[in-house]
């Protein structure tokens, strides 16, 4: 990677990955790609979110699914560890909780393969800095 | 169609499994299984008005659904597409229907400032940080603004310190930004060190470049080059993955020489702590970086005139920083709109103990802890009643029932003799023995008290002593106000804050549940039912049939008794294991 030299740069270099995750998220070029987030910081790693995500790599990729699997950082729901945030293409994103392996089986079947709902979902119930 | 109905513990204490039943039965009856799931969700943060059900994709939130509303909801919302308009949420303000959530930001109570990037990003990735504009701040001050103009903006902003005193961010950057030294520090405390919070942990490993980018602007600001990351050993993932962001920022040349060709630098380097709770406080910190005892010092001088190595230093926490760049972006007009008059902005709280949703909140100062707890906590685990809440750790008080309409600001908590603190939460119910509670928290500072100075070291000492006395019920009055004045004595002549706010929670564990400590001394009795040497194992003679099963298992030999005949315990021998309860079938033994 090429330093960032300028304001310049990084301007371009943030609409550049900007574009990137858009396109990613949008699914532009790409209508079966899933993106699922893992949390994956102490608490979720306490509580298996490791195995939970090499799970989904693996099935996804034996289940023949184009997706994205990425961990991410807490998402502040530490009764319902590990969660795990689904997002379908053109859809807003879902976080499901207490997904273990066997309930992330089912979250595959069920939502990724036909977009039905399962049990343990988590209502977002807060505000973003955008809003 | 989906209807989503929340299987939080809050709206199943209001009969949302009894609701599910019936919605799913209502829809196989009318053979509509297939194209509507009835799906069980979380809470959904407003436990008050349960059950709450909603329906996707149109997003109707109902609140107050009962199981007799279920066949309503199927015949004119799913068969006939006509909203239920009684089972709309009502707008207290304007006292119209809600139809959609969309629409219902005001029940939302938690807005996300400093979590920002907490589970949206991939921590390891700085092209995601950069993505959801991270580096922008740290740009646009470099290239708009003098340091003084920038120092003005976090004035003006309002923010204060989130690592629990509430000083004024603004300020300290002036105090540091103001001497003259051929080299100055800026430090990153992550020293989190109250048992039950964990926000600063969290920031780290969700959006470590928040920190750093804020740690770089504060360099521009005060004139200091170097920054330094003091992070407690424990905290393995955060380092790995601030060591991976550091990496990143200086490939990006976001870190190091000529930042953004502004001619700008600024890097930083990693400081372990072993974990002592008194490396939280920043002379004591700056000590154990510069590798001596992680004793605390007297103020002044402060670290802003002679800090680390002697040079000026300023010290801010993990949560302090991740509020930065999001006042260079929104603005400080923006950031000083959140919050109460002098608390501006959020706050994040750990919350944990006896409450349903444990878990990372954040929340605009000036929220009430009624909201904390009931809403986005909801409520007591097990349907019991709220009996306190702990604020601020080892250094904080509790708050009571009293105390739940209370707005939670910096100056609020303490007039009530707590303190923000660093933001856990540790919610106690009816079982929670307040004595016990107070002296858990004492046997804590008792622990990591650096032992420099004699009120903290031989102080708190004392002050367990005498808890430890009250909860085998020896004592008086007296006693009491005894202890009361040793906690006044300790807070008015500790040299640091450990010591300075350790009596507290026995302070206001005493000013609130009195009677309990009185119970405990007068009447050796624990209320609760927590203190094993104020309790007494009792065998019914009604109903025990002298099947000799407890005396069997009695570790100690503390219970007689002849077969076929009522079983005795002998306090002076019982060691209150527990083990003749379990093991009775005739629920004859008691506890009292």
């Amino acid at each position: 990677m090429a330093k960032v030299k300028s304001l310049a740069d990084l301007q371009k270099l943030k609409a550049d990955l900007q574009t990137k995750v858009d396109l990613r998220e949008k699914g532009e070029g790409a209508e079966n790609l899933v993106q699922i987030k893992v949390a994956m910081a102490t608490c979720g790693i306490a509580s298996g979110a490791k195995q939970v995500m090499e799970f989904f790599m693996d099935e996804l990729e034996k289940r023949n699914i184009e997706a994205v699997v990425t961990q991410t950082g807490c998402m502040g729901y530490c009764y319902a560890e590990p969660t795990v945030e689904i997002k379908l293409p053109n859809q807003d994103p879902v976080v499901f909780g207490d997904v273990d392996i066997k309930k992330a089986d089912e979250i595959i079947e069920k939502y990724v393969k036909t977009g039905e709902l399962v049990n343990g979902i988590i209502p977002q119930n807060y505000n973003t800095i955008d809003e | 169609m989906h209807l989503l109905v929340c299987g939080g513990t809050g709206c199943k204490a209001s009969a949302s499994d009894a609701l599910e039943d019936k919605l799913t039965k209502e829809l196989e009856e009318k053979s509509l299984q297939d194209e509507v799931q009835v799906v069980k969700t979380g809470c959904f943060g407003f436990c008050e008005k349960g059950p709450i059900v909603k329906v996707l994709p149109d997003n109707t939130f109902y609140t107050q659904v009962k199981p007799e509303d279920a066949k309503t909801i199927i015949e004119e919302h799913v068969i006939k597409g006509r909203k239920v308009e009684r089972l709309l949420y009502l707008d207290p303000e304007t006292k119209m229907h809600v139809t959609d959530s969309k629409h219902m930001g005001f029940y939302k109570k938690q807005i996300r400032v400093a979590l920002r990037n907490c589970g949206f990003i991939n921590p390891e990735s700085i092209e995601e940080a950069i993505a959801r504009d991270g580096y922008a701040a740290l740009a646009k001050v470099l290239t708009e603004m003098t340091p003084d103009q920038a120092i003005q903006e976090i004035l003006d902003s309002g923010l204060r310190g989130r690592g629990g005193g509430g000083f004024p961010t603004g300020l300290k950057w002036k105090l540091t930004a103001k001497e003259k030294a051929d080299q100055k520090y800026v430090v990153c405390n992550a020293d989190e060190g109250d048992p039950g919070a964990f926000m600063d942990r969290s920031i780290l490993e969700g959006d470590p470049h928040s920190v750093i980018e804020a740690m770089a602007i504060n360099g521009y600001c005060t004139g200091a080059t170097k920054g330094l990351i003091y992070i407690r050993a424990e905290y393995p993932l955060a380092i790995t993955r601030l060591k991976i962001a550091i990496d990143q920022a200086r490939e990006f040349g976001l870190l190091g020489n000529d930042i953004l060709g502004l001619g700008f630098d600024f890097d930083l380097e990693m400081r372990y702590g072993a974990g002592a709770f008194v490396c939280g406080e920043e002379t004591a910190l700056i000590h154990s970086m510069e590798g001596e005892r992680g004793e605390p010092t007297f103020k002044p001088p402060f670290p802003s005139v002679e800090g680390y190595l002697k040079k000026p230093t300023n010290v801010n926490n993990v949560e302090t920083y991740a509020n930065i760049p999001v006042i260079f972006l929104k603005g400080a007009n923006w950031f000083n709109k959140i919050g109460t008059e002098k608390s501006k902005g959020t706050k994040v709280f750990a919350l944990a103990g006896k409450i349903n949703n444990v878990g990372l909140i954040e929340v605009p100062m000036g929220t009430t802890l009624r909201e904390v707890i009931y809403e986005i906590g909801g409520g007591i685990k097990d349907g019991k009643k709220f009996k306190a809440v702990q604020t601020g750790g080892p250094s904080g008080g509790c708050l009571t029932e009293k105390h739940l309409d209370t707005p939670i600001d910096f100056d609020n908590l303490i007039a009530v003799g707590s303190m923000m603190g660093s933001g856990g939460m540790i919610v106690m119910d009816e079982d929670d023995c307040m004595v016990s509670m107070a002296k858990f928290y004492l046997e804590f500072t008792v622990e990591e008290s650096c032992g420099k100075c004699a009120p903290c070291r031989i102080g708190n000492k004392r002050l367990h002593e005498q808890l430890e006395l009250i909860t085998k019920g020896i004592g008086s009055k007296a006693d009491l106000e005894k202890l009361r004045d040793l906690c006044n004595v300790i807070k008015d002549t500790s040299l640091c804050g450990l010591g300075q706010t350790s009596p507290n929670p026995v302070l206001s564990t005493i000013d609130n549940f009195y009677d309990e400590y009185l119970a405990h001394v007068e009447d050796q009795k624990c209320p609760a039912g927590v203190c094993k040497d104020l309790m007494q194992y009792v065998i019914s003679h009604d109903e025990c049939v002298g099947c000799t099963a407890c005396a069997r298992v009695c570790p100690v030999g503390a219970i007689a008794g002849e077969r076929k005949g009522p079983h005795t315990i002998d306090s002076a021998i019982c060691i209150k294991c527990g083990a003749c309860i379990e093991k009775c079938k005739f629920n004859a033994i008691s506890i009292q």
